[in-house]
């Protein structure tokens, strides 16, 4: 008598067949053309004249020297970032000290300062018509427009990227293991090795990765400190703005496949992280989406 | 309005919920429904509010086959386990919000009307312009219920009304709900895991165990008369003695037991802690007291039997006897089951 | 009693410090130094010359519809994200953080590509007589493109974690789909989305590098403030670069606060009891 059925639920709001099934399309049709079209156009510009012609533009000498530059600064950049981050996290997460809110607030203003003001800051600092400007022609000392100014740039703008990972992941484990491991006679460095770096490496590689990925895309700050000199500061995004000015429009998109393809592994690897309960996304709703480090409670 | 359940059948993906389940209850009853945690006792009162759907069987409101009417059709006011107040709406705007989103169109004056005589109802006038995070727990779950009854409902369900209150708020809760029930005579279902709830408030009871009813009737009946050693162990303290039949009789350690009608082969002698007798003469089974608990009221004592079962029995304060002593326990209503099902 | 303190905070707290204090702290005052070196009227004069207010203008407006097309846009992927199964949808999900992901100047080329006249999207968009590259529609679409991931970031666990048992009440009282969400989800995602708006509004204010290749930047037309600083510099006016820099650090500072405010309120209806 009893008839057996597959286990249907009754309809949320939305699940009406037909305005679920255009509110799909439309999401679909603008992820489409605002996500993947831009995605896509890179690729296919990039090799519109042939693979030979693609791996020609990626050889070419300035090209080369652009990618060998962006390494360059990432390898300096995102170490001492990171360090930075590490610091910042335990001195905020695990110690009480006034003006700690202070401080979390004035580490995540670089996340709210246009690129543009950045770059213009540092050159009132290190340029010549800066503060410290004719100090630095006197000694002899290259700043702008040269690696130190792009890599300071870029950590500017990248500053907050690995505290904000490890502040809210940190807030939330508390202090209990640390106390034990150092009540347990376990010196500062040690009990930061074995008991809070195991805790935190995802969260950690994922702050780290997002860092990179800024570092090596960063734009408008990084132009102007640089001084867009070709073949010498020039960053890759900046050769990029170089040879599409220059109408060469595959050499461009060929140097942007680069960068996209960073992209396209960085939210690869993000994901993964994810998966490993790394990013914001595993946080509860209260902290997710929250980008603003000042909302840690003191 | 009268509900009937026609041998009403839920599976979720490869579990089995609600076994065939087949209930009817009257206009004006007040009913719960009662058992462990997954007997399947939410999802049965969440298809009769058309939360889930039965995957077999008919759910009838009066004549009308209310199987497939969509829940905001089915005109029954539900309360959810923890309330589901909107946070963002005053205690007096989550009232009102059925009528406001009605078909049937009501000036604002007779919406306002109507949330102070629910207001009065459930004795919260005054505190309407309060957000729910403002009140108490037991006064939440009084704005739920007038939000349920705002809508005039066909019938009123509650998931485990008092589940999340203290025990004093709970009695108190219970005692008015059950007026309120006389007082309107709306049909109304609940769902707890808590026996003394359930024979407190209900005309009836209705027990489930894994998807399936196990007794239904007046609170007496299923007290004095337990089907079976699972309602008998769910409706409140029992001990369990194993037990041998032969010819109608059980047998516990030579103790004879009348088991009339159970066929031969093992089973168990169950009986409430009030029940039993301490003697020190010959009569009942052997046992040895391990220990004495003082309670304001009685006392608890911890034996063993001489067959190194451990038993639990209620005493008067003045019960003389200590630990290690040796005597009889003479069962006074005692319940014989066959041994299996649970 | 005490707590126990755990060991390193001189040392964490110092690099943290001096760290905040170069990299951050440092050019930002060196910038408001310049700035005020400049004296009121001439500052007055610079930050109020026309070409900057009409670049306040096109940026400030096309952020606007850039964010009210985010709000529309990122709310709905935000749903169909979180309440619809369909096949794609994780790596839907993992795309939406791409603007993020992709470097500004990636992103700039290949919009403009796409929308100018001989492109995907620009050719038949034209043939309907709508202009997309070089005019303030693309400004608004790069700072779109740019900030999207916002919203949709800040809407979605809100709505992943909505208690279903409050749509559920919703519809026992015999509420429609319409006045159910208009009336109890979109008042409980208000503040996330208002949080996300914020966000995304900043972002667009002090966009820059996906925008300069798409927006064509005639002055008083497609000129927006980010790239008026950059001109002032390329043209050794310091004191003006300065000047107008400084305005946009304010308009951060200002979103800042208001995103800190947003992002309190967003908290309200999340505390559970």
């Amino acid at each position: 008598m009893t008839k057996l059925q597959s286990h249907r639920r009754p309809p949320r709001i939305g699940d009406a067949p037909v305005f679920r099934r255009t509110l799909l399309a439309v999401v679909l049709f603008f992820v489409a053309v605002i996500i993947v079209a831009p995605l896509a156009v890179i690729g296919v510009h990039a090799v519109s004249k042939g693979l030979p012609y693609f791996a020609a533009a990626i050889a070419e000498p300035d090209t080369r020297h652009a990618i060998m530059l962006t390494v360059l600064t990432a390898l300096i950049a995102v170490p001492i970032n990171t360090a930075f981050g590490i610091a910042a996290a335990w001195a905020i997460t695990k110690h009480d000290f006034p003006g700690r809110r202070l401080l979390l607030i004035l580490i995540e203003i670089p996340f709210s300062v246009s690129p543009i003001v950045a770059g213009v800051s540092y050159l009132f600092v290190y340029g010549l018509q800066g503060l410290f400007g004719p100090a630095l022609e006197a000694a002899d000392l290259k700043i702008m427009f040269a690696l130190p100014g792009i890599v300071l740039a870029s950590m500017f703008v990248t500053a907050p990227f690995v505290a904000r990972e490890l502040i809210p992941l940190m807030q939330a484990q508390g202090r209990d293991l640390e106390e034990a491991a150092t009540s347990l006679g376990a010196s500062g460095w040690r009990t930061f090795l074995t008991v809070t770096l195991p805790n935190i490496k995802w969260a950690l590689l994922y702050g780290v990765v997002l860092c990179n990925s800024r570092v090596m895309g960063e734009f408008g700050a990084v132009s102007v400190v640089s001084g867009n000199i070709r073949g010498q500061t020039n960053t890759l995004p900046l050769h990029i703005e170089l040879l599409y000015h220059d109408y060469d429009a595959v050499g461009a998109f060929a140097a942007a496949s680069i960068l996209a393809t960073l992209a396209i592994i960085t939210l690869v690897v993000k994901v993964v992280l994810e998966r490993q309960g790394a990013g914001r996304r595993n946080r509860p709703a209260s902290l997710a989406g929250n980008d603003s480090l000042s909302e840690v409670k003191p | 309005m009268k509900i009937s359940l026609d041998n009403v059948v839920k599976t979720f993906d490869t579990f089995r919920a609600v076994h065939g389940v087949s209930l009817e209850i009257e206009s004006g009853e007040l009913v719960a429904l009662l058992g462990p945690s997954g007997s399947g006792k939410t999802t049965i009162l969440r298809m009769v509010a058309g939360l889930e759907y039965a995957d077999g069987g008919q759910i009838y409101f009066g004549d009308e086959d209310a199987t497939d009417i969509p829940v905001r059709d089915r005109g029954v006011g539900f309360v959810f386990q923890h309330y589901a107040l909107f946070p963002h709406m005053t205690v007096a705007e989550n009232i009102a919000f059925g009528m406001k989103v009605s078909k049937v169109k009501r000036s604002g004056e007779a919406i306002r009307e109507r949330v102070r005589e629910l207001l009065d109802l459930v004795q919260l006038s005054g505190l309407g312009e309060r957000f729910p995070g403002q009140i108490s727990g037991g006064q939440r779950q009084r704005v739920a219920l007038a939000r349920a009854l705002a809508v005039d409902p066909r019938v009123l369900l509650l998931d485990e009304p008092f589940g999340a209150l203290d025990a004093n708020v709970r009695r108190d809760l219970r005692r008015w709900l059950r007026k309120i029930h006389d007082d309107l005579g709306i049909t109304t279902l609940f769902v707890t895991h808590d026996q003394e709830e359930a024979l407190d408030l209900a005309d009836r009871v209705v027990i489930l165990d894994k998807g399936r009813i196990v007794q239904q009737g007046t609170p007496e009946d299923v007290c004095r008369s337990p089907h079976d050693a699972f309602v008998m162990r769910f409706l409140g303290d029992a001990n369990a003695l194993p037990a041998t039949v032969r010819n109608g009789k059980a047998y516990v350690q030579d103790v004879e037991f009348d088991a009339a009608g159970l066929a031969d082969g093992s089973a168990e002698v169950l009986f409430r802690p009030a029940d039993v007798a301490w003697r020190e003469d010959g009569q009942g089974v052997p046992a040895q007291i391990v220990r004495v608990l003082d309670r304001p009221d009685s006392r608890r004592v911890l034996a063993k039997t001489t067959g190194g079962q451990s038993i639990e029995f209620d005493t008067a304060p003045e019960f003389p006897h200590r630990k290690g002593e040796a005597g009889f326990i003479d069962i006074r209503r005692p319940r014989v089951y066959a041994s299996g099902r649970s | 009693m005490k707590r126990r303190v755990l060991p390193g905070l001189p040392l964490s707290l110092g690099i943290t410090l001096v760290y905040a204090a170069i990299i951050i702290v440092l050019p930002l005052i060196a910038l408001v130094f310049k700035a005020a070196s400049l004296g009121p009227a001439d500052y007055w004069r610079i930050v109020t010359s026309d070409r900057a207010v009409a670049s306040y203008v096109v940026t400030v407006s096309c952020a606007l519809a850039a964010t009210l097309f985010n709000v529309v846009f990122g709310m709905a992927l935000a749903w169909v994200l979180v309440r619809y199964r369909f096949p794609g949808r994780r790596i839907i999900d993992a795309l939406v953080d791409l603007p993020f992901a992709l470097p500004t100047a990636v992103a700039g080329i290949s919009l403009t590509t796409l929308f100018a006249v001989n492109g995907w999207f620009g050719g038949p968009l034209s043939a309907l007589g709508i202009k997309v590259a070089y005019t303030p529609l693309g400004i608004m679409i790069a700072m779109a493109f740019t900030s999207l991931p916002f919203v949709v970031r800040t809407v979605q666990p809100v709505l992943e974690e909505l208690d279903p048992a409050l749509e559920e009440a919703a519809q026992t009282l015999g509420g429609s789909d319409l006045s159910i969400f208009a009336r109890v989800v979109l008042p409980l995602l208000t503040p996330a989305l208002l949080a996300g708006v914020s966000l995304s509004f900043a972002r667009s204010l002090g966009e820059f590098g996906a925008i300069i290749f798409i927006a064509g930047n005639q002055p008083f037309e497609t000129e927006i403030t980010a790239l008026l600083a950059f001109i002032r510099l390329e043209e050794y006016d310091y004191p003006a670069s300065a000047a107008i820099a400084s305005v946009m650090l304010i308009a951060a500072f200002v979103m800042l606060a208001v995103t800190n405010i947003m992002q309190a309120r967003a908290l309200r209806y999340t505390v559970r009891n």
